[in-house]
């Protein structure tokens, strides 16, 4: 096998891998971007409503401290409280670098950028109002930001390796990481590709939810690859169902809908959300309001023939602010749900949409791991930002606009960070043969086994497994026996078939390797959905109806082997503010 | 039983491309394009080899010649392709092909690169966002939304001619959307390096680019005020 070497690797090329590309391009190490795509058609792309910071335009006395309050207490108290301060502190400069680089942001009349209001946003403390802090580029926002970033890359002549697969990583004998390996698509070659520090930027996994906004290539492949090389993930219960999904299509409606005034209605057309919700209304956070869609639901007031979904009605904004503010929902909308928004109401369903778990991490990146003693141990040569990193500024639920800031903010601060440690020079053992071997051995065995099942059928079933036992509301005996279905899944999914042999852009091994990353990523949900007994931001229990903060004010802690789960304490010392300490939680 | 015909060639063991047939049982449905590939991949041939991300017509990867018509296989339904019950699925036409239904687009994003597309600005940054009025953000409207997806410069004849010295309608829509933005500063050097006669003159203002673009961009027109600066530059 090839080696080639870098001095950084990034995998995945979205928002925060791109981020994190742009800060080591410009450092003068040798570094690489491995994507699986081309950069510009990474999930990031879907992106819609905006990016939200307290940048100071639609009101000039707004605060990055009453967005670092809102965080805290939408992430229902398990967000890390020193890392939202620095999320919330630093977005500012990252925002007007994205505007200095050329991101086509909107404008107000003072020729500032754009903000809308988007849901669980508030001025002083919570006690001002609705405050509008998504800063928007339309309802585009992630186009125009993936754009820009790739546009920097080249400006800035970051290496790509696009449509290049990684498949697991290599550890050295000091547990080290230093590198993957990966396959050329377009000629079947595999790579190890050798690296001083290895950041993964490789999203989400939406996939293991059959209804999801996310998009095919959502497939959790570095949760499955951090997983393999017994690195721990954290919080992976916390899966957020966004509220607005098109019914039936599962594409996204951006939450920046209900920002310019539009609101939720049942099959009596009333505004229901006024009773879950008094003085937020449509503007809750998603857990909230996704989960009080599906009690009107449950209860009869489903709209349609089978009564299975709920409307979103915009009309009343009227055509000129629907095609400047959201044309892209607009031309979705017709698309996918065969609706004009102009005229009549959206069906939308809550549908799986962001993993606010992920591979724990520092504010730096780098990547933890959890002794015997329950210490943080940093996992040298490994970092993770953006939606695969649980840094952890989400907690329980991820605020809306806060996930664009997430991957600007902590790619950079990933980037910056690697940038120092090389100068300061990282020295690892290379890996020996044998590690390379063992961690080529899962596509080794893929590719020599003839028989088993096919990937469509087992990818199917595994999403049906997730979509029916791990959904909105969940309970205790449901899950166990969805785990039974997985445990059942398993030795399938490890077997599966790879039904083309060929080298030339083999889309179907790319896709048996996704599949065993879905699987990783579902098995680490379901054992701690099961495990933690109480219900908290995005994990709703109706066995376990409460919060429960003298058992649960923490962060869970999953690791493939034996499928342990452990405690993780959440950080609470911020270094500039005081502890906002944990409230009952309404809007 | 909608009949399916897909272009197949795989250089590892095909000496030339076919035609496949596949019968594809839609129940009726008015599916998207990219769900019969789904389907095709899923249930009658895993070989069968495409692109696709998103799934929604933002990310731009599923360009494909559907029934002689560019378009995105994932927003195309059936009702606007299918002709007397037959869908023919080509890959893009004018780019080499590396297997089925994917092309080589390293040209395609060549001619992109060429035109420098990122912001030039070498004033001092301000503190915080530079300012633009709403009515000069409005101009890089129609222009910013594309998504490479390649369908338009695919869908030109002249691209097909010149696709190492045309930059093609890709390429030069996002070289307006610079020329078009008030924060760029780079203007002179930008027209410069397009005043030849093949960049931007080899647009015969055919228009396929305009028929064909997923996202309703308008290719043509960007390239008329690029002509048009480009004229005025010589005057």
């Amino acid at each position: 096998m090839r080696t080639i070497s870098f001095d950084g690797v990034i995998v995945g090329g979205g928002g925060a891998g791109m981020r994190a590309a742009l800060q080591l391009a410009q450092s003068g190490y040798k570094t690489a971007v491995i994507s699986k795509v081309f950069p510009t058609r990474s999930h990031t792309v879907s992106a819609q409503g905006g990016i939200t910071c307290a940048i100071a335009s639609s009101d000039p006395q707004d605060d990055w401290r009453w967005h670092m309050y809102d965080t805290v207490k939408g992430s229902d108290y398990i967000g890390d409280q020193d890392a939202i301060e620095y999320m919330c502190s630093v977005g500012p400069e990252a925002i007007f670098e994205l505007e200095h680089m050329g991101l086509p942001f909107s404008r107000t009349e003072e020729g500032r950028i754009y903000q809308r209001p988007f849901g669980g946003q508030s001025k002083n403390f919570g006690e001002g109002g609705q405050a509008a802090r998504t800063c928007a580029a339309a309802d585009r926002t992630g186009h125009a930001l993936l754009h820009t970033l790739y546009q920097n890359n080249v400006k800035n002549e970051t290496v790509f390796f696009n449509e290049w697969f990684a498949t697991d990583l290599v550890k050295n004998q000091d547990g080290a990481v230093v590198g993957v390996i990966a396959i050329c698509i377009e000629t079947g070659e595999t790579v190890y590709v050798k690296s001083k520090a290895t950041v993964f930027a490789t999203g989400g996994a939406g996939r293991i939810y059959a209804s999801t906004t996310n998009a095919h290539i959502n497939t959790g492949d570095g949760v499955g690859m951090a997983l393999r090389a017994g690195v721990p993930v954290q919080d992976m219960e916390m899966w957020q169902f966004h509220p607005t999904g098109i019914y039936g299509a599962g594409t996204l409606v951006t939450e920046g809908c209900r920002g310019e005034g539009g609101y939720l209605i049942n099959a009596d057309g009333e505004r229901f959300m006024e009773r879950y919700a008094p003085n937020a209304k449509d503007l809750a956070g998603r857990d909230v309001v996704a989960r009080s869609m599906i009690l009107e639901i449950l209860e009869g007031r489903g709209c349609g023939p089978d009564g299975d979904h709920v409307k979103l009605k915009l009309d009343h904004l009227g055509e000129e602010v629907l095609e400047s503010r959201l044309p892209g929902i607009c031309e979705l909308s017709r698309t996918f749900a065969h609706v004009d928004p102009v005229k009549e109401p959206i069906p939308v369903v809550p549908t799986c949409h962001y993993m606010m778990g992920g591979i724990p991490t520092n504010i730096h990146g780098q990547a933890l791991t959890v002794d015997a003693a329950g210490d943080d141990q940093v996992i040298p040569g490994l970092y993770a930002c953006g939606e695969v990193a649980c840094v952890s500024v989400h907690g329980a639920n991820r605020l809306g606009g806060n996930s664009l800031l997430d991957l600007v903010v902590f790619g950079r601060a990933s980037g910056l960070f690697i940038e120092d440690a090389l100068r300061q020079g990282i020295e690892m053992r290379d890996a020996s043969v044998t590690d390379i071997e063992s961690a080529n051995e899962r596509l080794v065995s893929l590719n020599e086994r003839n028989d088993g099942e096919n990937v469509s059928a087992l990818r199917k079933e595994l999403q049906g497994v997730m979509q029916n036992y791990f959904g909105v509301f969940r309970k205790g005996e449901f899950m166990q026996e969805g785990i039974k279905k997985l445990d059942d899944l398993k030795q399938r999914i490890d077997n599966v078939k790879l039904e083309d042999k060929s080298n030339a852009f083999n889309t179907a091994r790319v896709e048996c390797l996704e599949l065993q990353n879905l699987f990783e990523t579902a098995e680490a949900t379901a054992i701690v959905a099961e495990a933690r007994k109480e219900s908290r931001g995005a994990h709703a229990r109706e066995d376990f109806t409460e919060r429960n903060d003298d058992e649960w004010l923490c962060h869970s802690i999953y690791h493939r082997e034996g499928r342990a789960v452990s405690k993780r304490s959440v950080n609470f010392t911020p270094k500039t503010v005081d502890t906002f300490q944990p409230k009952v939680r309404t809007y | 039983m909608l009949q399916v015909s897909v272009y197949r060639f795989n250089p590892e063991s095909d000496a030339a491309p076919q035609m496949q047939e596949y019968q594809v049982e839609t129940g009726g449905k008015d599916l998207m394009v990219l769900d019969v590939l789904e389907m095709i991949k899923a249930e009658h041939d895993a070989s069968v080899t495409y692109r696709r991300s998103c799934r929604e017509g933002v990310c731009g990867s599923d360009g494909l010649n559907i029934n002689g018509k560019n378009g995105l296989a994932c927003i195309t339904p059936l009702s606007d392709a299918v002709k007397k019950n037959k869908l023919v699925i080509r890959p893009l036409p004018g780019l080499p092909v590396v297997r089925d239904l994917v092309v080589d687009m390293s040209l395609f994003y060549a001619q992109y690169e060429k035109i420098e597309p990122y912001l030039q600005n070498n004033s001092p940054a301000p503190a915080i966002e530079r300012l633009q009025t709403p009515e000069d953000r409005a101009k890089l409207d129609g222009l910013y939304e594309c998504i490479l997806c390649a369908c338009c410069s695919t869908s030109c004849p002249s691209f097909w001619w010149n696709p190492d010295r045309f930059v093609g309608p890709a390429g030069l829509l996002q070289a307006y959307r610079f020329l078009a933005d008030s924060r760029d500063q780079a203007t002179d050097e930008r027209l410069a390096k397009l005043d030849d006669p093949f960049s931007v003159f080899r647009c015969h203002g055919i228009q396929n680019c305009v028929n064909v673009c997923p996202k309703g961009l308008n290719p043509t027109r960007a390239i008329g005020h690029i002509r048009t600066m480009l004229l005025n530059r010589a005057a």
